[in-house]
């Protein structure tokens, strides 16, 4: 795994997958959207069940990208790896963004189906909860004039967070339940019928390759632009 | 332990002489919770109802308050510099750092917290067990608050900052403790109380571990 951490391998890696890596994403996507739409409509829910297309991978994704954001951070204090540091810098965004979009999808679901934008549910409580975490660690990073400082400290707060994720998922579903129980992966296989299944897992796929591609291409850019400001700094040392 | 004792007795009695925080915490405890009643009106069922919640969020608010101010001084004047270089491990300066905040911000709302929930028309009889929970409720926001203080040492608006780090890792606190202290609620309480408990024995030795090693990260 050391083998990789070295950014300038990572930037020889990541340039040849790249191409190969946003294709096989946009050939996901667009066949789970495809797919999404010829799915028939739920004899319960009727064509609003599509919304559940986008809005169950969010959710599975907001929950990943936080495992790694985590695992990312924890990497980053062990073995003080830049590339560590700065995949979980760049984790952050996402995720956010994710979980943003699985409370805006949700929401849109809620009101046809439940009647009511927001209701304090334990599920939809502990996704509020995780979006607030996100925001806590993005502020703590740029909170500092010391950028190495705030990231070794984003990356404690990383790990505090996915310490108090179980607690604070556990309190909130004791606090109230309302949510439809777990129906993909539970026991005794899913209940949902195979015709939504399988765009769901497509999509979820697609998310996840979504998040992988959007992830290499940040670290890229962050990678460049870190040694554009050591050039500059270079420069400008060597005129004064 | 001489120098843990040395060090939060140092802390009480800068706390005392300057007189800050403490009286600042309770103050600020007991005016915006007595702001409710205008907030929600004066009837008695509504606020008997919602006093417990009222109280705990407060509490939840008012040790927040102190807490940019809880490593601020000594890392500004370098004394926590001399701390970390001291034989005393960082993690049990943390610890009494902790403590010192909670006897000063902590403690006297457990002496206000009946006060406030009888001008809320809590029933008296639900007092004990209120003040039960939030003894044991307080220590642990006083300890995630000290992670929370490093964490953000040095940072630009520590003191807004603190509270968007340390709010959604206390709303367990404020779930348990809510339950644990509602009279309401079904049975005598007793395994929200024992939450309650393990959660103090978890944040006990993880905070000032986490806090630490911030620190260090400040200090560096």
């Amino acid at each position: 795994m050391h083998r990789f951490a070295n950014p300038a391998r990572f930037m020889r890696v990541s340039q040849k997958l790249l191409p190969w890596l946003a294709t096989i994403t946009v050939l996901f996507l667009v066949a789970g959207l495809v797919l999404s739409f010829l799915a028939p409509p739920d004899y319960q829910q009727g064509e609003s069940v599509r919304i559940m297309f986008v809005h169950v991978p969010s959710a599975w994704m907001a929950m990943c990208a936080y495992t790694s954001l985590a695992l990312a951070s924890a990497a980053a204090l062990i073995w003080r790896h830049p590339l560590a540091e700065i995949a979980a810098e760049e984790t952050a965004p996402l995720g956010a963004v994710f979980t943003g979009l699985c409370l805006v999808s949700g929401s849109l679901w809620g009101e046809p189906m439940w009647g009511t934008w927001w209701a304090w549910d334990a599920r939809m409580t502990s996704v509020l909860v995780l979006f607030f975490l996100y925001l806590g660690y993005m502020a703590l990073l740029n909170a500092f004039d010391d950028p190495t400082r705030g990231r070794r400290a984003a990356a404690i707060l990383a790990l505090v967070g996915f310490v108090n994720v179980p607690i604070i998922k556990y309190s909130v579903d004791w606090w109230n339940t309302l949510h439809q129980p777990a129906s993909v992966l539970r026991m005794g296989g899913p209940t949902i019928d195979p015709s939504i299944l399988w765009p769901l897992l497509v999509m979820a796929v697609a998310f996840t390759l979504l998040f992988v591609t959007l992830l290499v291409i940040r670290m890229r850019a962050a990678l460049i632009e870190r040694k554009i400001r050591v050039l500059d700094a270079a420069a400008s040392g060597a005129l004064g | 332990m001489v120098s843990f004792k040395a060090l939060l007795l140092r802390d009480l009695r800068l706390a005392f002489r300057q007189g800050g925080d403490g009286a600042m915490a309770v103050i600020f405890f007991v005016l915006a919770a007595l702001l409710f009643p205008f907030g929600l009106g004066p009837e008695p069922e509504a606020l008997a109802r919602d006093a417990v919640g009222i109280v705990w969020v407060m509490a939840l608010l008012a040790s927040l308050l102190a807490l940019d101010r809880l490593f601020q001084g000594d890392w500004e004047d370098g004394s926590l510099d001399l701390l970390a270089l001291s034989p005393l491990p960082l993690e049990l300066v943390v610890l009494a750092k902790a403590l010192g905040h909670w006897l000063v911000s902590g403690l006297p709302l457990l002496i206000a917290a009946p006060i406030v929930a009888s001008m809320l028309q809590f029933d008296a009889a639900g007092l004990p067990r209120l003040v039960a929970a939030l003894a044991l409720g307080t220590p642990t926001l006083s300890l995630l608050g000290a992670v929370g203080a490093a964490l953000t040492l040095g940072a630009r608006r520590a003191a807004v900052l603190v509270s968007l780090l340390v709010l959604p890792l206390e709303i367990p606190l404020l779930i348990f403790g809510v339950a644990a202290a509602d009279p309401a609620a079904t049975g005598d309480g007793s395994t929200q109380f024992m939450v309650l408990g393990a959660l103090l024995a978890l944040a006990l030795p993880l905070c000032p571990w986490a806090a630490a090693a911030a620190l260090r990260q400040a200090l560096d």
